[in-house]
């Protein structure tokens, strides 16, 4: 599987990941490669095979909906790299 | 002699008041210190060690019960939150964040009395083979191969658990094994390492890397202590919506039982082109053990295990990359500032991830993207379903498959960096069981030509860690694996 600059550079953008210009021929290749090597799997015909979500088939559990956690924002913003009081500040995203 | 000392015997020696638990616990701590060329340790926790050690004596000295992991010095996986000591994955990305929380499986240890002594480096967020990923630079394995002075990988993505166990630093060490990070480390470094079934201990307060493969495990020197060590991990926690209701057996009491009757396989498919004689001629000869122990050894074929490298490679990415997508310097982390707070997500997550992690972020964001899903996503998805019948399959004839852990022994620090595959290529015998969800033990069983340790592998049926315990003490005793690193001689 080739891949090409514009895919690496829009998978890069999916992913929100900088990459430089000079580094996006060697990751096509890198990347290319690993790709090349998971499409062995086309040789497993799989036509009658449900894809397998979950181990073991345990079904989720389910709980009440209610609050059963919270109320400590200075906990929740203890690591956070910018606060305003109880919030997360980021950027301005509105123009 | 405090530093050969397992788990069982600091319970004996505490018990019969050969030593308190602070001597115990100053000792190991002394031994941390002495082993920094190791580069195992990425936060030393001595507090925390000595708060669970004085606490250990005092219950003692009161007349009360003793708990099952009394004073034992535990080195913990840096994948696991502390509360309040530094978490960081190895990565830049967590380098200063100080979780506000405990994991639940360290929390099962400190109730049990254990004193978790330190966080160990590992393969940044545990993607890797051979703890040469870390942003703390790469642990090294004591082992050296005879007259081969260059340092060694420890395997990973545990490989400073591994290390520190390995060099007699501390009984018991927690890992992480979404792929085979406990068992090839395990087997790299020469000692016991145990991923128990999916769902069998929480995942809650482990940094994600894939959810529908992770575990906790513990790495040791001997079975009983890693029987020990899993009964007081495991158990249901409802903050994982994973984590498994079956009843936790006495590990530790199914142990001692033998091998006699036990149906043991011996899959076809993992005699690879190229694997080493010494590695070869050691499984015939782990299978021959068990055989004049009483088991039954069984030729079985497991068809579809060439296809779990690959079908991993797309599922444990594209896992990754959902579950790294926290990582956008708002909330914790790292934050790498911009005017706009798209081109912060992006040059914040470009500083904070190192190159594998990026590399595998990036595959699973295509093998997830329109248009490719069905092609990669879902596809890895049936294969996994049909690797996981070949299991179901196999257990209809036997109790426990046997394999070799890895494919080498431990290679030099710094060998296939440049090859991704190379390196995707040390777990293509760990794999397999992680895709179907199945428990899987390391044990050492001898040494290479050049001095290395080598493991073997078993795995058996989903919440049969005992079966598997059992067989692996059997194996245990029969290779009678007593060597020593060059690190500790």
């Amino acid at each position: 599987m080739a891949l090409d600059r514009a895919t690496v550079e829009r998978i890069a953008a999916l992913a929100r990941i900088e990459i430089a210009e000079e580094e996006a021929d060697a990751l096509a290749a890198e990347l290319g490669a690993i790709l090349g090597w998971v499409e062995t799997l086309n040789e497993v015909d799989t036509a009658d095979v449900a894809p397998m979500t979950s181990v073991g088939g345990h079904s989720l559990p389910w709980r009440a909906d209610e609050v059963n956690d919270g109320g400590y924002p200075d906990r929740i913003l203890f690591n956070a790299p910018d606060a305003a009081g109880a919030f997360f500040a980021v950027p301005k995203v509105v123009e | 002699m405090m530093r050969r000392l397992g788990v069982a015997d600091i319970r004996a020696g505490l018990a019969s008041g050969e030593f308190s638990a602070v001597e115990l616990v100053e000792d190991r701590l002394a031994a941390l210190e002495g082993a920094e060329t190791l580069n195992a340790a990425v936060t030393l926790m001595p507090e925390r060690a000595l708060e669970a050690a004085r606490a250990a004596d005092r219950r003692r000295s009161a007349g009360e019960a003793a708990l099952p992991l009394d004073g034992v010095p535990v080195a913990v996986k840096d994948l696991f939150c502390t509360e309040g000591v530094r978490t960081t994955a190895s990565s830049a990305m967590l380098e200063d964040f100080v979780p506000p929380y405990e994991s639940t499986v360290t929390a099962n240890l400190v109730a049990a009395g254990a004193a978790l002594a330190v966080k160990t480096n590992l393969d940044e967020f545990a993607m890797g083979s051979s703890t040469a990923t870390s942003h703390f630079g790469p642990a090294v394995n004591p082992w050296k191969a005879t007259g081969d002075p260059r340092p060694r990988a420890p395997g990973g993505s545990s490989g400073g658990s591994a290390a520190l166990v390995a060099a007699s630093v501390v009984p018991a060490a927690l890992g992480t094994d979404t792929g085979g990070s406990i068992r090839q480390p395990a087997a790299f470094c020469g000692v016991v390492g145990l991923k128990p079934t999916y769902g069998r201990c929480s995942r809650w307060g482990i940094v994600a890397f894939a959810s529908s493969l992770d575990q906790a495990g513990p790495l040791t020197r001997s079975v009983r202590d890693a029987a020990i060590l899993l009964a007081a991990m495991a158990g249901h926690d409802p903050k994982d919506s994973t984590s498994a209701r079956e009843a936790v057996p006495d590990f530790e009491a199914a142990l001692g039982g033998g091998v006699r009757g036990l149906r043991v396989g011996v899959p076809r498919e993992y005699r690879v082109d190229g694997m080493p004689d010494a590695l070869d001629a050691l499984w015939r000869k782990g299978a021959r053990w068990l055989e004049e122990a009483g088991a039954e050894i069984v030729d079985i074929s497991l068809p579809h295990t060439h296809y779990a490298l690959p079908a991993y490679y797309i599922v444990a990415p594209a896992e990754a990359s959902s579950n790294l997508a926290r990582y956008d310097g708002v909330r914790y982390g790292l934050r790498a500032p911009a005017e706009v707070v798209e081109e912060q997500y992006a040059r914040t997550r470009r500083a904070g991830f190192g190159a594998e992690v990026r590399r595998r972020v990036l595959i699973g964001t295509y093998v997830l993207s329109a248009g490719y899903y069905d092609a990669y996503y879902a596809k890895a998805q049936r294969v996994r379903r049909l690797i996981a019948r070949d299991f179901e399959q196999a257990f209809g004839k036997v109790d426990a498959v046997l394999t070799p852990t890895a494919p080498t022994a431990a290679f030099p620090l710094g060998e296939k960096m440049d090859d991704p595959i190379a390196m995707y290529l040390n777990d293509v015998f760990t794999v397999p069981a992680s895709l179907a969800g199945l428990p899987g033990v390391s044990v050492p069983a001898g040494l290479d030509g050049a001095g290395l340790p080598l493991g073997l592998q078993l795995i058996g049926r989903p919440f049969d860690e005992a079966t598997v315990l059992r067989a692996a003490e059997a194996l245990e005793a029969a290779a009678g694996f007593d060597a020593e690193p060059e690190f500790v001689r």
